[in-house]
């Protein structure tokens, strides 16, 4: 009998192994990966620093541990180049895999902006533990980092570095950090934390070059203002792999396009985590992954289950002011009601009928996060 | 008392702590929470739980 393959090993594609295990010990199982097959939770890359973890202590298992917990097949390194859908079969260096089901948990690469500047291939995208390895390494002896993104993952790695006494210098087109998920009393309250953990913020910005200059790098902005830098992060957003799917004529939007069984338009072939777009969702979090593992694996394992979402809060891991979001839908009417003071903030986005579509909370105020998940509509019945 | 931490998101669990607002008081073990709780940030289940490194002692 041919193996489920699962084609990626981050927290989608571990995560359905693990789900898919706790109800089916049976059907043999392959996982193929690109990278080395780490377990690890990519969430924590951006407060290990401060954590005082290094990149090693961030491993909960290797792959041969993930092989022998998951009982399954674990193909490093290994980069899937065709799927032949009608032989059901993957292409890659080293010959073909045959599948009974195929699970593409291929993950998002990192949005790069076009820099001009002869460093710009200096600027660094922290994707996955390898990336942030090599981030680690440039940090040792680094003071000065420059951020390029003022978003959540922006917001979290300024906390980090500037916690770990480096200089940071926040960079975004944007107005305010977070602008696209917190309203603006929110927004600025983000701000004035972590200026005073000690970042620096250039907003309303855009980078036009980096460059070397004679002690470590320098950015140029448009307009010609520059200020220097030893590192340069880029965290301006992630964009679906979508390419894999594709090629192998499978439908595509912004996401690999699944349905709510997870199936993409080849039966017997599924999608999930950062890849995925469900019913038009694209969401890069660890909620809505951990939702579409349990279901998914339900399927596989032969009880069909679609996904559904409830309200899902994010959480912002900025110790300057903790934060819990819980954005709107993007095509939802309403506006924010915010009440509190900067250190601990209570936002409602309201409809006009008075109902809550979203919220965020900062500071002491984020105790309010589970009552008022309950009172919120689910994302996906 | 010890700290746990979730190994899909890195979610902390100190018994110290407890977490007031899902009605868990301070000072509760971790072996007294329900077997059927999961973790607030990512909803895995209480067995996917993890000891943290940190564990201090009262």
């Amino acid at each position: 009998m041919d193996p489920i393959v699962i084609v990626g090993s981050g927290l989608a594609g571990y995560g359905l192994a693990r789900e898919l295990r706790k109800l089916d010990r049976e059907q043999p199982l392959a996982v193929v990966t690109a990278d080395d097959g780490s377990a690890y939770s990519k969430p924590n890359l951006s407060n290990a620093l401060a954590a005082g973890r290094t990149p090693q202590q961030l491993v909960n298992a290797s792959a041969e541990a993930m092989a022998q917990q998951l009982g399954a097949a674990i193909r490093t390194h290994a980069r899937v180049d065709t799927i032949d859908v009608p032989g059901r079969r993957l292409l890659l260096a080293g010959g073909g895999l045959r599948y009974s089901r195929l699970v593409l948990a291929l993950g998002a690469d990192p949005v790069r902006l076009p820099l001009g500047g002869a460093a710009a291939h200096e600027v660094l995208s922290v994707n996955d533990l390898a990336d942030y390895t090599r981030l680690r390494g440039k940090l040792e002896g680094a003071r000065r980092v420059a951020i390029l993104g003022a978003g959540l993952i922006g917001c979290e790695f300024a906390n980090d570095f500037a916690a770990s006494g480096h200089a940071v210098d926040v960079i975004d087109i944007a107005p305010q950090p977070l602008g696209r998920l917190l309203p603006a009393e929110a927004g600025l309250a983000m701000r004035e934390a972590l200026s005073r953990a000690g970042v620096r913020w250039h907003l309303g910005r855009t980078v036009e070059a980096v460059e070397y200059a004679a002690a470590g790098l320098e950015i140029r902005f448009a307009g010609g203002e520059r200020i220097g830098a030893d590192v340069v992060v880029s965290a301006v957003g992630l964009r679906p792999r979508t390419q894999l799917a594709q090629s192998a004529g499978l439908a595509v939007n912004r996401g690999i396009v699944v349905d709510r069984s997870l199936e993409t338009s080849a039966p017997g072939v599924y999608a999930l985590g950062d890849c995925a777009e469900v019913e038009g969702h694209v969401l890069p979090f660890v909620m809505p992954i951990m939702h579409a593992a349990r279901a998914l694996a339900a399927t596989l394992a032969g009880r069909p289950q679609r996904v559904s979402y409830p309200a899902m809060p994010v959480v912002v891991k900025t110790p300057a002011l903790p934060t819990v979001v819980c954005p709107p839908a993007p095509d939802r009417g309403g506006a924010w009601t915010v009440t509190g003071d900067a250190q601990s903030l209570a936002a409602r986005f309201l409809d006009a009928d008075g109902a809550m579509l979203g919220f965020a909370l900062t500071g002491g105020e984020c105790g309010k996060r589970q009552a008022w998940t309950r009172e919120m509509p689910p994302l996906l019945v | 008392m010890k700290v746990w931490q979730c190994i899909v998101c890195g979610f902390v669990y100190d018994e110290a702590k407890g977490l007031p607002e899902e009605g868990i008081a301070a000072g509760t073990r971790w072996e007294d929470i329900p077997a059927d709780w999961s973790c607030p940030d990512c909803g895995v289940a209480k067995a996917d739980f993890e000891m943290a490194e940190v564990a201090a002692v009262v």
